[in-house]
């Protein structure tokens, strides 16, 4: 009989692939092992429910751990295929359905489970711990909770939405829910989130992960068995703070009133955009109102209702498009770029060493005045400072960070750099000296990156005595913040180049779209013509606030004004000119002597203290600025009332921006629409509601985008004909740019 | 750990019932120390060679007992007094003093010169201070070797003091601060402005931490982490202290540990003896909650080293000049090593690293040993360095060699106690561990000693130590 008993569970052993436990003394450990990654698979859930039916059917097993072997994640979330799989609602209720179901099942279970947390436990994978009766996580840095179903515009469609309230409070679990932050194993434990921590081990007789999780295991099994035992108690006495808020909160009015005061707070920061914050809302309110049963129904049906949105779908096509350009189509590169060579300690310059020292490249950055250099060093120490601030970093990290950073005037030691990125004044002339001057004393393997908003590639490589070696890396202000890497390559930038540049734009972070070259590339080149969109409106007497609510209203995080103050005006008016002579008339729209009286003026924007607004440190509230309105008056235009409603306004800005886009795919300056959505709506802020100008065509239609902007073409001309790839679309419905 | 101190009852008891199976055993220790060595002796042609003379220490006390009103220098001051009592060493005929310490009271922060001043030593010599966690005292004494090595003195004394009963504790950064501005003060507004100033936050003192700077991680929070890394349970770690303080009792009774000097304190009786040792059971030990990692740390109170008090002091010659001023060496003093790897997560691996290297550095292997002494921070940083040094994974991996250490055999290892049961003050550890491994080849008839230790910064040393001819 035992044989036989043995074998049989050999045999299940062997039919498992994704889930397997093993019996020690009376502790059951089941181990998720999904030979990718685990998430919440149909197979997965099938495998584990089989696995949890054995284990409360054995009656040797007192209790369980549940543990991944995966050194990087415990469970990364559910399987977002599963979910875009389907095509109705209901099927999607239906999953969430069966979720609910698995994990009710978890939370009743008479045999206590101990859910042991090493690396990422989120989304699914995080509904399913908190569906256990105790939890213990370790304090690796992969290690993180949270549900960022909303970030997808989805819900916590397996409980979330219930036991949050629960465990955490109505004021916390609206955070976690609505935020969808990543919470850090400590702050996990102070929120109660999780029982216990286990420290992460170094060289051992193992290696330190493989031990790590093993310790985990150790600890965990001892957890399960006092649980068991009854020798670790399952509820903690409550303190005196959870005391009182859980008096106050049992009073139904107090909660209306947190419902309404989180209402109107979404709605301030999402202009109503997004419906999952208002769902989750929704679900709360249900379960803790009207009891589990309406709760749990209200949270799978939201979550089938999620799923089918436009908005769901454009912000899972983002998450897809961020892991494409996180990684690297043009290979490994030859060579390591282990020694870095920044020339420029501007805003700009400071912020590439910045994000450069702390992935420990070494890094030279130069300047050609002292003052300048001082300010840049100070720019690079006091990112990483904050840092320290935030706990994200120790002081012991910045400092050996700041070690990687030599600042200096000279071109000392720029014959062991493997790679230059200049960072020096929007000039061709200064950028032509500078290249110049770096390739006199680079060595041969060197790669020389050129950062430029504008500039085309190949002009300041036409000095170069090695093209081959010249590529552009467009950066965004500020650095250390914006997530976007442009990379500009001319037809002479060998492979390689790209696949270094592309290395080290990872390395630091980056999500990147690597685009040819023309003037303005692909981001600025989007930009301008809304930026010139805007000045128009401006001059046709819309105030700079309400030009602001009109875009951020679109769904842009940053309204339009505001833009261009953080732009700088001096820049704007800069690159207008610059690609207006290349582009020509269908880079009009705004006056550009506009642009330059504000320069005149000193009014360049939030780094000179007055732009459209007035900037004053230390002060939140911004004023417009008169003087401003002012020089506007005398570029004063009368607007045209059969296209100037707030919603053809909106369009205008919009479509000069879509259109600009597609062209820019039509000319093969991009490589794919992917790339182009991830690159508008993390380098400029396109509406990520719509999922970028690629995504907004196909789900709005192109052909009601070229009817609107045929409407406007009547009027201004040129700069709003629709491009050729844009009429195809219009032409034949079934064309889309995302399959 | 309950096989080896059978082995060690065997030496000792050689008329026990078990003896048909520990005679085997018993012989080859005895005959280890027989065998032919892979050097007949460790001197260098060209090379001088450098002697312990003799060694002492002050009682090692548990911190806030008996000396709890003294301060540093009066403990380094009986160490040196007592060093000149027993070698009736002429006060003027010592070259150079230096001396150890870790927490530093700041009133003597050169201890070396206040303790050698007080303690009647000739205002002629001078005297330094070195500080290197818990080898400061190694530190002292390696630089006596260097100094005697480069010809520049004959006869110096080296030592270290710890005096964990008063640390400092300082005002706050901003309290500081402030009343430093307030020395600066010119007029009585401008003072009253900066008293104003003075929050009751400022008002909270900072503490000094046995923890490491650059990680503000505990030593004993990394030592049960070092534990777990090495899968050392509590059990092992609790019998390895038990072994300690059964054999310091042992050695403390038979009067093994002649290093201890009488030391008359102010005010209170003449203290001779440790006061750390404590054998208990191991069911009283397993009774303690763990002390850094709750709820399920393996490190307790029991099987670390406490807060101790305490000086040592050690006398170190050129072996002509000790034998030209008629002494009879200990031992010399032959290669020694200081590594350091990474203070996170090897802070305590010293032992590991230093051991192999010091060992190639003399051309003397593992078997070559008769006296292993390691300094016992913790039970379980003992076991996962013994791990470590055992594991071909480990060496290969960490250490960059193609096949483990080995570990010392458990009946040649801290045979008189270590610093779990005698105590560890931090900076006189080192010259305890030196004199007590001359003393041990002295009465076991050994020829080779090994000094191991590791210390906070992730740093360890390594020291052989040749007996002196008999």
């Amino acid at each position: 009989l035992v044989l036989i008993s043995i074998l049989g569970l050999h045999c299940e052993y062997f039919t498992r692939t994704h889930v397997n436990y093993e019996i020690k003394g009376d502790v059951a450990v089941i181990r998720m092992n999904d030979p990718s990654v685990n998430t919440l698979s149909v197979q997965m859930q099938r495998e584990m429910t089989e696995v949890m039916d054995e284990v409360w059917g054995n009656s040797a097993v007192q209790s369980v751990v549940l543990i991944s072997s995966k050194p990087g994640s415990f469970i990364a979330g559910a399987d977002l295929n599963m979910i875009q799989a389907c095509t109705t609602a209901e099927e999607v209720t239906l999953l969430s359905q069966e979720g609910q179901k698995m994990f009710e099942k978890i939370e009743k279970s008479p045999k206590p489970i101990v859910a042991a947390i090493n690396g990422s436990c989120l989304g699914g994978g995080f509904e399913f711990a908190i569906a256990c009766q105790y939890r213990i996580a370790t304090k690796s840095k992969k290690t993180v909770l949270g549900c960022p179903e909303v970030m997808l515009g989805l819900l916590p469609g397996a409980g979330g939405t219930q036991r949050l309230p629960k465990m955490l409070g109505l004021p916390s679990a609206f955070d976690v829910v609505l935020t969808g932050r990543s919470i850090r194993p400590d702050k996990a434990k102070k929120m109660g989130l999780v029982h216990q921590l286990v420290d992460t081990l170094g060289p051992g007789l193992k290696s330190p992960e493989e031990r790590t999780i093993e310790y985990l295991e150790e600890v965990a099994v001892e957890a399960a068995r006092g649980l068991a035992k009854k020798q670790i108690p399952l509820t903690k006495e409550k303190g005196l703070m959870q005391k009182i808020q859980d008096y106050v909160m049992s009073y139904p009015f107090v909660r209306q009133q947190i419902y309404n005061t989180v209402q109107k707070k979404v709605m301030k920061q999402t202009k109503g955009l997004y419906p999952a914050p208002l769902k989750i809302i929704e679900c709360v309110k249900a379960g803790l109102e009207q009891g589990p049963t309406a709760g749990y129904l209200a949270e799978s049906q939201n979550f089938g209702k999620l799923a089918m949105t436009p908005e769901s779908k454009a912000l899972i096509g983002l998450y897809h498009g961020q892991v494409t350009c996180k990684k690297n189509r043009f290979g490994t590169p030859e060579k390591e770029v282990k020694a870095l060579a920044v020339l420029g300690a501007g805003l700009m310059g400071a912020g590439i060493a910045q994000v450069s020292v702390d992935k420990g490249i070494h890094t030279i950055l130069k300047d050609t005045t002292l003052e300048g250099l001082s300010r840049g060093e100070q720019q690079v120490y006091k990112g990483l400072n904050d840092k320290t601030k935030k706990k994200s970093i120790t002081t012991f990290e910045r400092d050996s960070f700041l070690s990687n950073l030599t600042g200096q005037l000279d071109y000392n030691g720029f014959n062991k750099a493997d790679m230059v990125i200049e960072a020096v004044f929007e000039d061709l002339s200064i950028k032509h000296k500078v290249l110049k001057e770096v390739e006199a004393v680079i060595p041969p393997h060197c790669i020389f990156a050129t950062n430029t908003s504008a500039l085309p590639i190949k002009d300041i490589a036409a000095v170069s005595k090695r093209p081959e070696k010249v590529i552009g890396m467009h950066y965004f202000s500020p650095v250390d913040k914006m997530q976007l890497l442009e990379i500009i390559t001319t037809d002479k930038t060998s492979k390689d180049t790209t696949a270094s540049a592309v290395a080290v734009g990872l390395k630091q972070g980056k999500v990147i779209i690597v685009v040819g070259d023309g003037p303005g590339f692909y981001t600025t080149r989007c930009l301008a013509p809304m930026l010139a969109e805007a000045v128009r409106v401006l001059q046709e007497g819309v105030d700079p606030k309400k030009l602001d609510s009109l875009t951020t209203g679109f769904g842009f995080p940053v309204g339009a004004a505001t833009l261009a103050d953080e732009v700088g005006i001096d820049v704007a008016a800069h690159v207008a000119e610059d690609l207006g002579k290349a582009f020509g008339s269908r880079f009009g729209g705004g006056n550009i002597e506009f642009l330059k009286s504000m320069v005149d003026k000193g009014f360049k924007g939030r780094k000179s203290g007055k732009g459209c607004y007035i900037y004053q440190p230390g002060l939140k509230r911004r004023d417009v600025n008169t003087e401003a309105l002012e020089i506007l008056e005398s570029y004063k235009l009368t607007p045209n009332a059969a296209i100037s409603s707030d919603s053809d306004i909106q369009y205008r800005l919009v479509s000069r921006f879509v259109n600009e886009a597609v062209l820019c795919l039509q000319e093969g300056i991009l490589a794919n629409p992917v790339e182009g959505d991830i690159g508008a709506v993390f380098g400029l802020g396109f509406p990520p509601c719509l999922g970028g100008p690629f995504r907004f065509v196909d789900s709005f239609g192109a052909d009601k985008l070229v009817e609107k902007m045929r409407k406007f073409e009547e009027v201004f001309g040129n700069q709003f004909t629709p491009c050729q790839l844009l009429l195809d679309h219009a032409k034949d419905p079934s064309k889309k740019f995302h399959k | 750990m309950i096989r080896a101190s059978k082995k060690e009852k065997c030496t000792f008891h050689f008329h026990n019932t078990t003896v048909n199976i520990f005679v085997g055993l018993f012989l080859s220790v005895v005959f280890s120390n027989h065998t032919a060595k892979s050097k007949k002796t460790l001197a260098k042609p060209g090379v001088k060679n450098i002697v312990l003379v003799d060694g002492v220490r002050t009682p090692f006390l548990q911190s806030g007992t008996i000396y709890a009103d003294l301060m540093p220098h009066d403990l380094a001051r009986a160490a040196l007094q007592g060093l000149l009592n027993r070698t009736g060493l002429p006060k003027d005929a010592v070259d150079y003093i230096v001396y150890g310490t870790v927490i530093q009271e700041v009133k003597t922060s050169n201890v070396a010169r206040e303790a050698a001043l007080g303690a009647g030593f000739s205002d002629k010599t001078p005297a330094h201070t070195v500080t290197m966690a818990c080898i400061s005292s190694n530190q002292a004494m390696t630089t006596a070797v260097g100094l005697i090595a480069a010809g520049q003195c004959d006869a110096v004394v080296a030592g270290g003091v710890e005096f964990m009963s008063d640390v400092p504790i300082r005002h706050s950064r901003r309290m500081r601060k402030t009343m430093l501005s307030l020395n600066k003060a010119k007029t009585l507004g401008a003072r009253l402005s900066l008293l104003g100033s003075i929050r009751l936050a400022h008002l909270a003192p900072e503490l000094p931490a046995v923890a490491e700077f650059s990680t503000a991680e505990t030593m004993g929070h990394s030592a049960d982490r070092l534990a777990a890394a090495f899968g050392v349970s509590r059990l092992e770690q609790d019998e390895f202290a038990l072994r300690s303080h059964t054999l310091a009792k042992k050695a403390q009774d038979s009067g093994l540990l002649s290093d201890v000097i009488s030391f008359k304190v102010p005010g209170k009786d003449i203290v001779s003896k440790d006061n750390g040792i404590r054998p208990s059971t191991m069911e009283q030990m397993a009774k303690l909650k763990p002390a850094f990692i709750k709820p399920h740390g393996t490190v307790t109170a029991a099987n670390s080293s406490f807060l101790t008090d305490g000086a040592s002091a050690v006398l170190i010659m050129s072996e002509e000049k000790a034998l030209a001023m008629g002494y009879k060496p200990k031992a010399y003093l032959r290669d020694f090593v200081y590594v350091s790897q990474d203070p996170k997560d090897q802070l305590l691996l010293g032992p590991t690293y230093a051991t192999p290297k010091v060992l190639e550095k003399s051309g003397l292997t593992l078997n070559d040993i008769d006296v292993f002494e390691f300094h016992e921070a913790f039970a379980g940083q003992i076991m996962a360095n013994l791990k470590a040094m055992e594991s071909d994974w480990f060496a290969q991996t960490y250490m960059g060699r193609k096949t483990k250490v080995g570990a010392p055999p458990m009946e040649k290892f801290n045979s008189w106690g270590g610093s779990l049961s005698l105590g560890h003050p931090f900076a006189a550890t080192g010259c305890r561990l030196v004199t007590t491994v001359a003393h041990r080849l002295q009465k076991e008839g050994g020829q080779y000693g090994l000094v191991a230790a590791c210390a906070a910064g992730g740093q360890g040393h390594a020291m052989v130590i040749e007996a002196y001819p008999q």
